[in-house]
């Protein structure tokens, strides 16, 4: 399989051009194109129902595009069948917004899940141990027999991050990270996302209202308005920016 | 003053009465398709399931914990109503037999309505109630709260993790509580026929069985392997094609018990007409 350290980090893994997606009369997206070279953090912007986690799950093919094209390590995500899409999806880790755990599972069965599905050819004390060393980056090695309802909400993120990197994602998708969390909730989880960008050399979409988790997270930033890119920069482009929207959001 | 739009222009020609008459048609077109629409949809839903029932990597753990699930889990519900089906069978039964000098013939009535209708029915009904609406309603929440979604990108199928395993194992287990129901029902009405008499254990089944033949048996095994199906595909299409909200969770499940229960009724009639122009 393919790892980051063949990519250069000038290099796009993903790449998203004119994609446009409504739902029945109502368009969420418009024109939007954007890169994610290897190797960076982007945060994308904007107010609620703008349509950013509809973006993210184009790109895991959770929706179809009405149009636009939307290129994954050189695939075009639309082209592919269901085994080349469960092939890419392996590659992309997604971080659902509600954490999504299995609530029939215990936490480790659900970080089991897919890793049994994922690398098949891993012993059971591959697995036992790949469990454990996630369950320690996320500072969470004494939850292993908990039940997701047994979990807090910040818990519960870190868990799903954790079910997230167990596979070893080229990519991560994150919808609200730290959305319902409490600031120093927030803060750690932030600080997860830079130490998984770091570990285990991944590129990341984060989408978030949170500007403090942009600032801190974010290699470059995308506002998105009335469907299309509003604007895309450094984080002291945002900073330093006079415009009403922006400020809206940065001051 | 009430105003009129129009919905299909007609120059010159457009009334306020045909303007009438065209919305309604619309709105019956509308609903038509809708119609037409949700049962191509259902029909998808089947196809996958039996496509994806013979696709390799079949989830053998998970089906045989829906079976633990849904047979098992089932017993006590089953034990009990199908030995008061048979107890009030035959407590209800006993004074008209009695009238008619036919005291006699009160197991074999007993266990023939058993085995043929009242077993199977009563049974797919409860099992409409408890099996389907906690499918619609397990599913449901899952697609709420994105695990569904989850399970997607993690490339699992989620068609084949938990609608196949689901529906298998309804269409299994359900006939097999359907058999269990029956002969429970049968020992509930020797218990009532002792009630008010004093029949041997041995008797009565002896009497029971001489009136139940192959092609009352037959019939009713087949048709509850159809109940099973009607009801593990309910359960799974609601809950798996839930909205977004809350709301929809209850929806599902509610829906799933409505439209499994109308079904194994309407399954039973067809059962019955083929049964009769076969025997």
């Amino acid at each position: 399989m393919m790892n980051t350290d063949q990519i250069k980090s000038n290099e796009p893994v993903i790449e998203i051009n004119g994609l446009k997606k409504s739902f029945g009369q109502q368009e969420v997206l418009i024109n939007v194109s954007l890169k994610l070279f290897n190797g960076e953090n982007i945060a994308v912007l904007g107010k609620s129902g703008i349509g950013k986690s509809v973006l993210i799950q184009c790109i895991v093919g959770l929706l179809t595009p009405d149009d636009g094209a939307i290129i994954v390590f050189d695939k075009n995500v639309a082209s592919l069948n269901r085994k080349e899409l469960g092939e890419l999806r392996q590659k992309i880790g997604f971080l659902f917004q509600s954490g999504a755990l299995y609530d029939s599972m215990t936490v480790k069965q659900n970080l089991e899940f897919p890793l049994r599905r994922i690398k098949k050819n891993l012993t059971e004390n591959e697995i036992e141990e790949k469990v454990n060393e996630v369950l320690e980056n996320v500072g969470l090695a004494d939850a292993l027999n908990k039940m997701p309802s047994q979990l807090s909400g910040g818990m519960r993120k870190r868990i799903s991050l954790a079910r997230t990197i167990v596979v070893d994602p080229m990519i991560m998708l994150y919808d609200e990270p730290t959305t319902g969390l409490d600031p120093v909730t927030s803060d750690e989880i932030s600080s997860l996302i830079i130490e998984v960008q770091k570990k285990y050399k991944t590129s990341s979409i984060i989408i978030t209202h949170d500007i403090k988790c942009a600032r801190n997270t974010a290699n470059r930033i995308i506002m998105l308005s009335e469907g299309e890119v509003y604007k895309e920069g450094k984080v002291a482009d945002f900073n330093n920016s006079t415009d009403p929207l922006i400020e809206s959001f940065f001051k | 003053m009430k105003k009129f739009h129009p919905v299909i222009k007609v120059k010159g020609f457009a009334t306020k009465h045909s303007i009438k008459l065209s919305e309604k048609t619309l709105a019956k077109k509308e609903a038509a398709d809708n119609f037409l629409t949700d049962l191509a949809d259902v029909m998808l839903f089947i196809t996958r399931i039996i496509r994806e029932t013979f696709s390799p990597n079949f989830e053998f753990k998970e089906f045989f914990r829906q079976c633990f699930q849904i047979g098992y889990k089932s017993l006590p519900l089953i034990s009990i109503t199908g030995s008061i089906m048979g107890l009030v069978l035959t407590i209800q039964s006993r004074p008209v037999l009695v009238n008619f000098g036919a005291v006699t013939l009160l197991p074999g009535m007993v266990a023939v309505s058993l085995i043929r209708e009242m077993g199977p029915v009563i049974t797919a009904l409860i099992c409409a109630g408890k099996i389907g609406s906690g499918m619609g309603a397990e599913l449901g929440s899952m697609k709420v709260t994105e695990q569904i979604d989850a399970m997607e990108v993690s490339s699992t199928n989620p068609m084949r993790f938990l609608v196949v395993t689901r529906v298998l194992a309804a269409t299994l287990m359900i006939p097999l509580l359907i058999l269990y129901a029956d002969a429970l029902g049968i020992l509930g009405s020797w218990a009532g026929a002792n009630l008010k008499g004093d029949v041997s254990f041995v008797l009565f089944f002896n009497q029971a069985f001489s009136h139940v033949h192959f092609m009352d048996l037959f019939p009713a095994v087949i048709k509850s392997f159809f109940f099973g199906a009607v009801i593990g595909v309910v359960g799974c299409y609601k809950g798996y094609n839930a909205g977004r909200g809350t709301e929809s969770v209850g929806v599902a499940a509610n829906s799933a018990v409505v439209l499994a229960s109308l079904l194994v009724i309407i399954v039973d009639m067809i059962a019955v007409q083929i049964t009769d122009m076969l025997i």
